[in-house]
Formats: C-alpha cells, sequence, structure tokens
C-alpha cells in the first residue's frame, strides 16, 4: 500500500454558516469536502441541534498543507469574532493523493 | 379545565418535561416534518380562500399589512436602544424579531378559531407570509445603515428561499392553483391531521422553550417586561388594524395575534447571517422564552377577547 501524507482540516460550527462556508472553501480552491450534522458543548454554550438555531456542523477538508493554513486564516479572519467555531488540523495519510491536491 | 385544549397541554408536557431535564425529546427530522407539514398546510388553506376571491380586491389590504410590517420593528428600536441599554446591533436584531411573525403561534390561533367555530379570513396566512420580510430589511438597515457591505443578494437568498417563505409559498400557490375541489385528495394528510401535527409540534417548542429558560435568568428583568409588553401594545395596533381593514372578529383577533407575535425560525437565521455581531441568545430567549409562551397561553383569548369588544363598540 503506498500512503501519501496530507492535511485534514476540520471546522465544527453553526449549521447557519454552511452555504458561505461551502462557498470559501470553493472559491480558495478546495476540491471537495464532507459535512456532517454536529452537537455539542463550548464557549458559546450548549448547541443541542434540536432545532435550526442551534444545530452545528462539522466540515472536514483533506488537502495540502498550503491550502490548510490559507483556509484556516480565512475562517479565523472572518468568522471567529461572531461565530461558534472550532478549527483543528490533523496529519493524515490517503491512498489518492492527486483526489485532494491539483 | 376543559376549556384548555389539548395541543396547550402538549406544549405545558413539553415545558414541564425540558424544565424537568428529561431525556425527552423529537428526533430533528420528525421536527423538521412536523413545522414542515405546518407550514404547508397553513398555505394551502390561505391559497384555497385565494381562488375564491379576485386577487386584486386584497391588494389594499396587502399593502397597509407590509407598510405595518416595516413600521412595527421602528417602534421598538428606540426602546431597545435607550431603555434596555442594548448595543446597537442587538437593538435591531430583537427589533427584526418582534416585527416579524412567528408561525407556530399563527397555527394555535387557527386551532383557537377552528375550536371555537369562530369564522375567519382564510387568506390570513398570506398575510403571515407578507409580514415576515419586512422586520428582516429594517432589522439590517438599523444595524448596518445603508452599506455598501451588506450583501443583498445573500439576504434576499436567505429571506426569500429559507424554509419558511418557501413552504408557505408553495402551499398558497399549490391551494391556489387546485382550489377547494382539487385540495380534497390530499386533505387527511394536511387538513384532518393538523391538530394532531400542531400537538407535536408544540410539544417540541416546549421542549426548546425550556431551553431557553436558563438565560432568563442571565439577562433579566427588561427582557421579561419587553417580551410581555411589546406583544400586548401590537395586539392593539393590529387590531385597530384589523379594524381599518374590515375583517371579522376572529380575521381582527388573529391580525392581531400575527403582530404580537415574534418570529424564531425566520429572524434567527437572516440575523445569523447579516448581523453577525448581535447576540442570537437575546432575541431568542425573548421571543421564545417569554413571548410565545405568553401569546398561546394567555395572549390568543385577550386578543380574541380584545377584537369582539373593539367590534361591539363600533358596531
Amino acid at each position: 500500500m503506498n500512503n501519501h501524507k496530507t492535511k485534514l482540516l476540520t471546522v465544527i460550527t453553526e449549521a447557519a454558516l454552511e452555504s458561505r462556508l461551502i462557498n470559501d472553501i470553493e472559491q480558495l480552491g478546495g476540491l471537495g469536502y464532507t459535512i456532517t450534522n454536529a452537537r455539542g458543548k463550548g464557549s458559546r454554550g450548549l448547541r443541542s441541534g434540536s432545532w435550526e438555531a442551534n444545530a452545528n456542523i462539522r466540515i472536514e477538508v483533506i488537502c495540502g498543507p498550503e491550502l490548510v493554513n490559507q483556509l484556516a486564516e480565512h475562517l479565523q479572519r472572518k468568522y471567529y469574532d461572531n461565530y461558534a467555531m472550532v478549527t483543528f488540523t490533523s496529519d493524515v495519510e490517503v491512498l489518492r493523493p492527486t483526489k485532494f491536491s491539483d | 379545565m376543559n376549556s384548555i385544549d389539548p395541543i396547550i397541554w402538549f406544549f405545558l408536557f413539553g415545558l414541564f418535561a425540558g424544565a424537568m431535564k428529561s431525556e425527552l425529546r423529537l428526533p430533528s427530522q420528525i421536527y423538521d416534518f412536523v413545522s414542515m407539514l405546518l407550514l404547508l398546510t397553513i398555505g394551502l388553506k390561505g391559497g384555497i380562500e385565494l381562488a375564491n376571491q379576485p386577487f386584486a380586491t386584497l391588494l389594499p389590504q396587502m399593502a397597509l399589512v407590509v407598510g405595518m410590517g416595516f413600521l412595527l420593528p421602528l417602534l421598538v428600536f428606540p426602546i431597545l436602544k435607550h431603555v434596555g441599554k442594548f448595543n446597537k446591533a442587538d437593538s435591531a436584531s430583537i427589533a427584526a424579531h418582534y416585527g416579524s411573525v412567528s408561525v407556530g403561534t399563527f397555527a394555535v390561533a387557527v386551532a383557537y378559531m377552528n375550536t371555537r367555530n369562530i369564522e375567519f379570513e382564510e387568506h390570513m396566512a398570506l398575510f403571515v407570509v407578507l409580514l415576515e420580510i419586512p422586520a428582516i430589511l429594517v432589522g439590517i438597515v438599523l444595524a448596518k445603515g445603508l452599506s455598501k457591505d451588506t450583501q443583498w443578494s445573500t439576504v434576499g437568498h436567505e429571506v426569500l428561499l429559507g424554509k419558511g417563505v418557501m413552504f408557505l409559498l408553495g402551499g398558497l400557490f399549490i391551494g391556489w392553483l387546485s382550489g377547494p375541489s382539487g385540495v380534497e385528495s390530499i386533505s387527511p394528510l394536511f387538513f384532518d391531521l393538523f391538530k394532531g401535527i400542531l400537538a407535536l409540534f408544540l410539544l417540541e417548542m416546549g421542549l426548546i422553550t425550556a431551553s431557553q429558560l436558563g438565560s432568563l435568568k442571565r439577562y433579566g428583568l427588561f427582557l421579561v417586561i419587553f417580551g410581555i409588553v411589546t406583544p400586548l401594545i401590537f395586539s392593539v395596533i393590529g387590531t385597530a388594524t384589523g379594524l381599518a381593514l374590515g375583517l371579522s372578529i376572529g380575521g381582527t383577533a388573529i391580525l392581531a395575534t400575527l403582530f404580537a407575535s415574534a418570529s424564531y425560525i425566520a429572524v434567527p437565521a437572516a440575523m445569523r447571517i447579516s448581523v453577525p455581531e448581535a447576540n442570537p441568545t437575546l432575541s431568542l430567549t425573548a421571543s421564545l422564552g417569554i413571548t410565545f409562551p405568553f401569546n398561546i397561553l394567555l395572549g390568543i383569548p385577550l386578543y380574541h377577547w380584545l377584537a369582539s369588544s373593539a367590534q361591539n363598540i363600533l358596531v
């Protein structure tokens, strides 16, 4: 098996931001993303996901280190002040590197 | 005890279970389904009524209602800012919530009238759509001014293509195009089950309301008073507007209820995107934690009394 190291960006944030974040990811050159519903608790309180206004999502993007940094900085600048948002990156290994970066 | 509608008991049951921190919850897909059915049913009923009368005769009424939709948030904004001491963004956001309407409250008012066999103009559903939108625009302008930063196309997309307005409009059009006889084949799902669906919806609303009560303590007395006094004043304005439009007692009471209600679906979503610096907990605590339960438990019977007294004085 031939593994290639690359990066994973995980964003946990308010469901209200979904369409704007997809737009941001695509504009900055992300080739794909995965979105799941999420719930939990953080500095902005309990987000139980029981209805629209307190629903959370988890967005995952696999891409190269440069784009990961660019995305993380962009999100921090644009959303951290006013939205519940947690972002973290991790190292991952993938089998088909061309699928995730140009 | 018999005078309390069973659907209200469902709300109180949800409130109780939530306050007791019970594990009870409606699966979120079921909640989505239930609110979708309510929105479509309300739209369909309004649409059938529109099929019965020439649309042009409603235009003056619609214009006045839209005008009031712009006016209501402007009335409360200065109070929030100067008496409540909220910052500009929070004041604008709360004002937008109260200028807009709550479909859940409207549905309870409709059920109240049906139970008591009180006639009302079914095209009130159209007013729900009309009242939903202007307050959002006023709220954004109050918070941001007419700045170029506001992405009006995003706002428009969010507001007009959001779930609430789309389902209502879809129901209105389908009801309008199909007419009373056409809709008969789907009436078992939408009309016969209306109150059962509403009961489930109110159960979940009770649970959601209970979850807001925690923040009440944090934000204090002003919000509580504001959340009760505003619907009272707006219901008087609504009653006057209903009389000016020549509505029936039932129609006037429902219009008063619409004016008194505060949004908790369309406006929070729009404000989150367009005025992100506003604290969503403040407006939701007021609209869901105080105004929604006040309206469905005490408000609707009160507005009904108000509408019939006002009509009696005039006649």
